[in-house]
């Protein structure tokens, strides 16, 4: 069964007030008026630093009632692959299993194992192959999902999965540190979960 | 008569060109006559010459130095705004957190290897210092990790004991995630932190780079801000779901949080390096230009005197023989 499914939240699109936790809803957009103060006390004639939230547009607050689709933000470091995406569910790869995220999912915290991503949008369905990463889901069905590498299933090639498992595998027998074992486990593990990947 | 009252006005042309040496150099060192061989009293438009050579080759160097800046920010730019999406589901689920009282802070200082950039290095630097002095307190103590030469050169000065780590030498090769990633390993391992406060400039357009200040907390620290309530309150809230414990999964969250920041920082700050590299070339040769404009000036004033001065010398020696 899914449990969750969460991962590609896509930014409401209706762009409201800031997040209900982050205390800065001030006037001015998420400014943290008690480290302003500080910082004059201490230099007086320099404009204190900006913080990132003052860069980023306020998630939308709770809404009262399940709202019928999940927004999905999915990105990566060279990349934004679904920014404020409004789908169906998402099925990610968390370290526990798959689990499937729907709108009105409990806030969660899931730490990410290498394995498919799948976005399901009415009948479509994309799915990506992710290396580790992490997935937030918060209460107004926005689901976070960061990856540090992720492609396409389609575009992976079935033999170069083949000759890097046995490769690793190799590796994993002839090992001889701990950290030689580590690293050639975790080739193993990404190697399988390709595979697996590819066949289901 | 009539030759000496031409000399008279020879020696009023010539007074401001053939001056004592002291004030020749303090007032008008083009005009000098050191240059000539001796008997010949003709000025010498040398040294203009030479000026204006110079300064036109400054311009030329300077405005070389505009297009390369700005054909490498058109590169890094793209990569910068593509990596702008990673910190931000950080900052939702954690907040930002610029007041969180911390024992021990870590400020690490994103600043460029090379100069002539403008003033985003002294500003980095000036706004490490108010950090320290605002952090500063009884049992609170502040170090510094430092990322690149221009920081690096100011801060040894005078902060020396509290810098931990140096690291210069980033763009040696194109920034990537899994060089960041490893640069944040080591600062990871090497520094005992509670807060770590990251400052650099974020690229806000080719003409304005923005101070800023992003904050990581540890893994510790976020649990504490989690109990007290504020604005990591609705924290214990959230469901964990993998790992052995939750402060595992806090651990792999900071660490993970501090990589995806850190790769932003760098790729702002480089951003802005060359954008403010551009722009400070730019006035440079601007700036060269005038100073053409006013040496071209000067150039043909002084062609003309030794000229008239010539012509003067002529006609009053022609003169002279026919009585």
């Amino acid at each position: 069964m899914f449990r969750q499914a969460s991962r590609l939240l896509a930014r409401a699109s209706a762009v409201t007030r800031s997040r209900a936790f982050s205390s800065q809803v001030p006037a001015a957009p998420a400014v943290d008026s008690t480290f302003v103060e500080s910082w004059k006390k201490v230099n007086p004639n320099m404009e204190p630093p900006k913080t990132p939230s003052v860069y980023m547009t306020p998630r939308p607050q709770t809404p009262t009632s399940i709202p019928s689709k999940l927004t999905v933000n999915f990105v990566l470091p060279y990349a934004s692959e679904l920014s404020a995406k409004e789908v169906d569910m998402v099925i990610v790869p968390a370290s526990t299993g798959q689990m499937g995220v729907l709108p009105g999912h409990v806030p969660t915290i899931a730490e990410l194992k290498p394995g498919v991503l799948s976005v399901h949008d009415g009948n479509d369905t994309k799915k990506y192959f992710v290396s580790s990463g992490f997935a937030f889901i918060h209460a107004n069905s926005v689901a976070d999902i960061i990856a540090v590498e992720a492609v396409p299933i389609d575009q992976i090639d079935p033999s170069l999965v083949q000759k890097g498992l046995a490769e690793f595998n190799q590796k994993l027998s002839s090992a001889t540190t701990d950290l030689e074992k580590a690293e050639a486990q975790i080739g193993v593990d990404v190697h399988s979960a390709l595979n697996s990947a590819l066949t289901g | 008569m009539a030759m000496a009252a031409l000399r008279r006005e020879g020696r009023r042309f010539a007074t401001p060109l053939i001056s004592p040496r002291p004030i020749a150099a303090i007032r008008s060192p083009f005009l000098s006559e050191e240059d000539a061989p001796l008997g010949v009293r003709s000025i010498s438009t040398q040294i203009v010459r030479n000026r204006m050579k110079s300064v036109k080759n400054i311009q030329k160097i300077t405005k070389a130095m505009k297009m390369v800046a700005a054909s490498k920010l058109r590169a890094i730019q793209v990569k910068a705004e593509n990596s702008r999406g990673l910190w931000q589901p950080f900052t939702a689920l954690l907040g930002d957190t610029p007041t969180v009282d911390a024992k021990k802070n870590v400020i690490v200082t994103i600043s460029s290897d090379k100069g002539l950039c403008g003033g985003i290095n002294s500003t980095a630097v000036k706004i490490s210092k108010s950090l320290h002095k605002l952090n500063s307190g009884p049992d609170k103590e502040n170090k510094y990790v430092i990322l690149g030469e221009k920081a690096k050169a100011i801060l040894v000065r005078d902060s020396k004991k509290d810098i931990e780590l140096i690291i210069t030498e980033l763009q040696k090769n194109p920034l990537n995630y899994t060089q960041v990633s490893v640069l944040a390993d080591d600062i990871l391992k090497n520094v005992e932190f509670d807060a770590l406060r990251i400052i650099y400039s974020k690229f806000h357009s080719v003409v304005s780079f923005l101070p800023t200040m992003a904050t990581v907390l540890s893994p510790e620290l976020v649990e504490r801000e989690a109990e007290s309530g504020g604005k990591l309150g609705e924290l214990d809230s959230y469901e964990i779901e993998g790992g052995e414990t939750k402060g595992e999964i806090l651990q792999n969250l900071a660490e993970f949080q501090f990589s995806c920041v850190m790769f932003n920082a760098v790729l702002e700050n480089a951003c802005s390096e060359q954008g403010a590299r551009m722009s400070a070339m730019d006035s440079s040769s601007r700036n060269a230009g005038e100073m053409l404009d006013r040496l071209t000036l000067t150039y043909n004033r002084t062609r003309q005197a030794s000229i008239t001065t010539e012509l003067i010398e002529i006609i009053s020696g022609a003169s002279a023989l026919e009585g």
